[in-house]
């Protein structure tokens, strides 16, 4: 894989559900290391795109191209693309049965056939850097939900993916317990991870995206620099959405 | 006089008669007249009933009779106590027949030793420090060895056919191997049914589940007794205990299977996909995030199915095995035992008893032991 193909590519991807048009000709490119922060109102879809990038929902019409392996039934080139790309879910998603640094191991250790020990050190590292090794013996429910959301973004690190989708991290936090999760993730966008985040944070747009998409009724309406985005929406429906999303904070 | 008391130090003793056997008893047993009245009408009852079954099962009870000759037992002193005591003296002269049933009477030790080790198969199993591989192992051998000493026929053991096995060892051969082998069957069944990707495999495990929930257990143990036969080549005749075994296995995985399922269905959504976003094969997915999580949550209605599977396997009965309760009828064959029916039955109806409320009182430990771990 070279560095200068792109890491994600949609073509006019279309999804519906029953008669409904979920995706509209979705179609934008992922740059190696962008990282792209996609909003837009509820029912927007873009949880629905985000999702389609690892294949958790199937597309019906158009291409995705997933560090030059193309998305299809083809489970082996599933499982390569699953591999490579971590997610980091609104509601946690920790395994509940398996302590902290259980739920960082499995995967190393039964996909990438990691040694115990070492994926257990990589795990190690990663909670440490997520700032939570203390809590590696402990189970889920006795984390609040900032330290659990830290642990999903480590548990994804741990199996050295080479882009991060986030499908509104912060969405189901307190609000004090927001900083902690974004200055995460802020910290991995420094470090030159490829991400692609739906959020409402408009504060960490600002501060990390290369490119913000604006999503409404399954298509991208509009799409920039944050700065540009936000400062001179050029779409009505841009307006609206940022007056009330502005409005709410 | 200082009056200052610490807030704290006053709440620390609740108001009196609020919490210990005295509040609970008013609370609960006294807490109006009419509650009161509900109370000392039932406690009375209960009193009269218990004294009742001491003076009948105890004090007025015969324990042994004499024998007028070799097998002959004279029954005069149970018919003198009818009505008034019980007669346990059948249980101490029928004992090994309700247990052993026909097995050859010399030979009754090998089934004794069949019980112990299936016993300690049970409580080995339940400790948690023996979850481990090598716990297949152990299964396998002492059900060997159960088998070699049931049928004899090597290491000098005299060769005693199925036909004559009866009582407890059935019960805990038909039940043990029941349900170890629909457990699996059950789990794959419930994935079966819930697989997207192989359509044909789903109908085929909902026809199964449909199929086998549809028919009573009788009707499926007369078929594997008397249609089976007929379908197989001339020569090949599987003893009978096995056919029925097969009956009670698939009748029980179907059920089983259903349990499972909700168990599958119950989880969340996310679960599923943060496995999948993880790269997890299927059968990881499934082995190491979904069944273990599955699982604790129908502990409650697994172990009832169990518990009543352990009941039902005294339906072969009908297709001619002698199980424990089945043994215990033929007890009461005998014209001079005839009358004493009640005392078998008690004692059969408590050897049940103490292998089902094991087993309940086990589940609720499991469950709050996995409960602990997984607090939220």
């Amino acid at each position: 894989m070279s560095d200068t193909q792109p890491a994600i590519v949609l073509d006019k991807v279309n999804k519906w559900y029953g008669p409904m048009h979920v995706l509209r000709d979705v179609t934008t490119t992922v740059g190696q290391k962008e990282k792209v922060v996609v909003c837009g109102p509820s029912g927007s879809g873009k949880s629905t795109l985000i999702r389609c990038i690892n294949r958790l929902e199937t597309h019906q019409q158009g291409r995705i191209i997933v560090d030059g392996t193309e998305l299809t039934d083809d489970l082996r080139a599933l499982d390569t693309i699953r591999r490579d790309v971590g997610m980091v879910f609104q509601s946690f998603n920790l395994f509940p049965h398996l302590t902290i640094l259980e739920n960082c191991t499995l995967a190393p250790i039964w996909v990438r056939k990691m040694p115990k020990d070492e994926a257990e050190s990589l795990a190690m590292d990663l909670l440490t850097r997520v700032k939570i090794p203390e809590q590696a013996k402990k189970y889920p429910g006795q984390l609040s939900g900032g330290q659990q959301q830290r642990v999903a973004i480590a548990r994804a690190l741990c199996m050295k993916p080479k882009i991060m989708l986030f499908d509104e991290p912060t969405s189901a936090l307190d609000p004090e317990m927001i900083k902690e999760v974004l200055d995460t993730m802020i910290g991995l966008a420094e470090e030159g991870m490829t991400m692609v985040c739906v959020t409402h944070e408009m504060g960490f747009a600002r501060q990390v995206a290369d490119r913000v998409i604006f999503m409404d009724r399954g298509e991208i309406v509009e799409s920039g620099s944050p700065h540009a985005m936000f400062e001179s929406p050029q779409t009505d429906r841009l307006k609206l959405f940022l007056s009330q999303i502005l409005r709410g904070h | 006089m200082s009056a200052i008391v610490s807030p704290s130090q006053e709440r620390e003793r609740p108001p009196a008669l609020t919490v210990g056997p005295a509040a609970w008893l008013r609370a609960n047993l006294f807490n109006n007249w009419w509650s009161t009245a509900i109370t000392l009408a039932l406690g009375y009852l209960l009193v009269r009933w218990v004294v009742g079954f001491v003076d009948w099962g105890i004090i007025h009870a015969v324990w042994s009779v004499p024998s007028k000759g070799p097998g002959i037992a004279d029954t005069s002193a149970c018919q003198a106590a009818k009505g008034i005591g019980a007669c346990w003296a059948i249980i101490s002269d029928k004992w090994r027949f309700i247990i052993f049933g026909r097995y050859t009477f010399d030979d009754q030790w090998r089934p004794a030793i069949s019980i112990v080790l299936f016993v300690g198969l049970y409580i080995v199993s339940a400790l948690r420090s023996f979850w481990r591989w090598e716990l297949a192992l152990i299964w396998l051998v002492t059900l060997t060895i159960i088998f070699v000493l049931m049928w004899g026929g090597v290491f000098g053991m005299e060769y005693v056919p199925q036909d004559q096995w009866g009582g407890l060892p059935i019960t805990f051969i038909l039940s043990t191997f029941g349900l170890a082998a629909a457990f699996p069957l059950a789990i794959l069944v419930a994935l079966g049914r819930r697989s997207t990707q192989l359509p044909a495999v789903r109908v085929l495990c909902v026809v199964y589940v449909e199929l086998v929930r549809g028919v009573p257990l009788i009707s499926f143990l007369f078929m594997a007794s008397t249609l089976f036969p007929l379908f197989m080549p001339v020569g090949f005749n599987p003893d009978k205990l096995l056919r029925a075994q097969i009956a009670v296995i698939l009748f029980a995985a179907a059920y089983l299977a259903e349990i499972v399922r909700g168990g599958l269905q119950a989880l969340p959504k996310g679960q599923y996909e943060a496995a999948d976003s993880l790269g997890l094969s299927y059968w990881h997915k499934m082995g190491f995030i979904i069944l273990p999580q599955a699982l604790r949550l129908v502990i409650p209605p697994l172990v009832n199915t169990f518990i009543g599977f352990f009941k039902d396997t005294s339906l072969v009965l009908i297709i001619g095995i002698y199980d424990l309760l089945s043994a215990g009828k033929i007890a009461l064959g005998e014209p001079a035992w005839q009358p004493y029916g009640t005392e078998i039955y008690l004692v059969v109806g408590a050897i049940y008893f103490v292998c089902c409320y094991t087993m309940s009182r086990y589940s609720r430990g499991l469950e709050i032991e996995f409960n602990r771990s997984i607090r939220r």
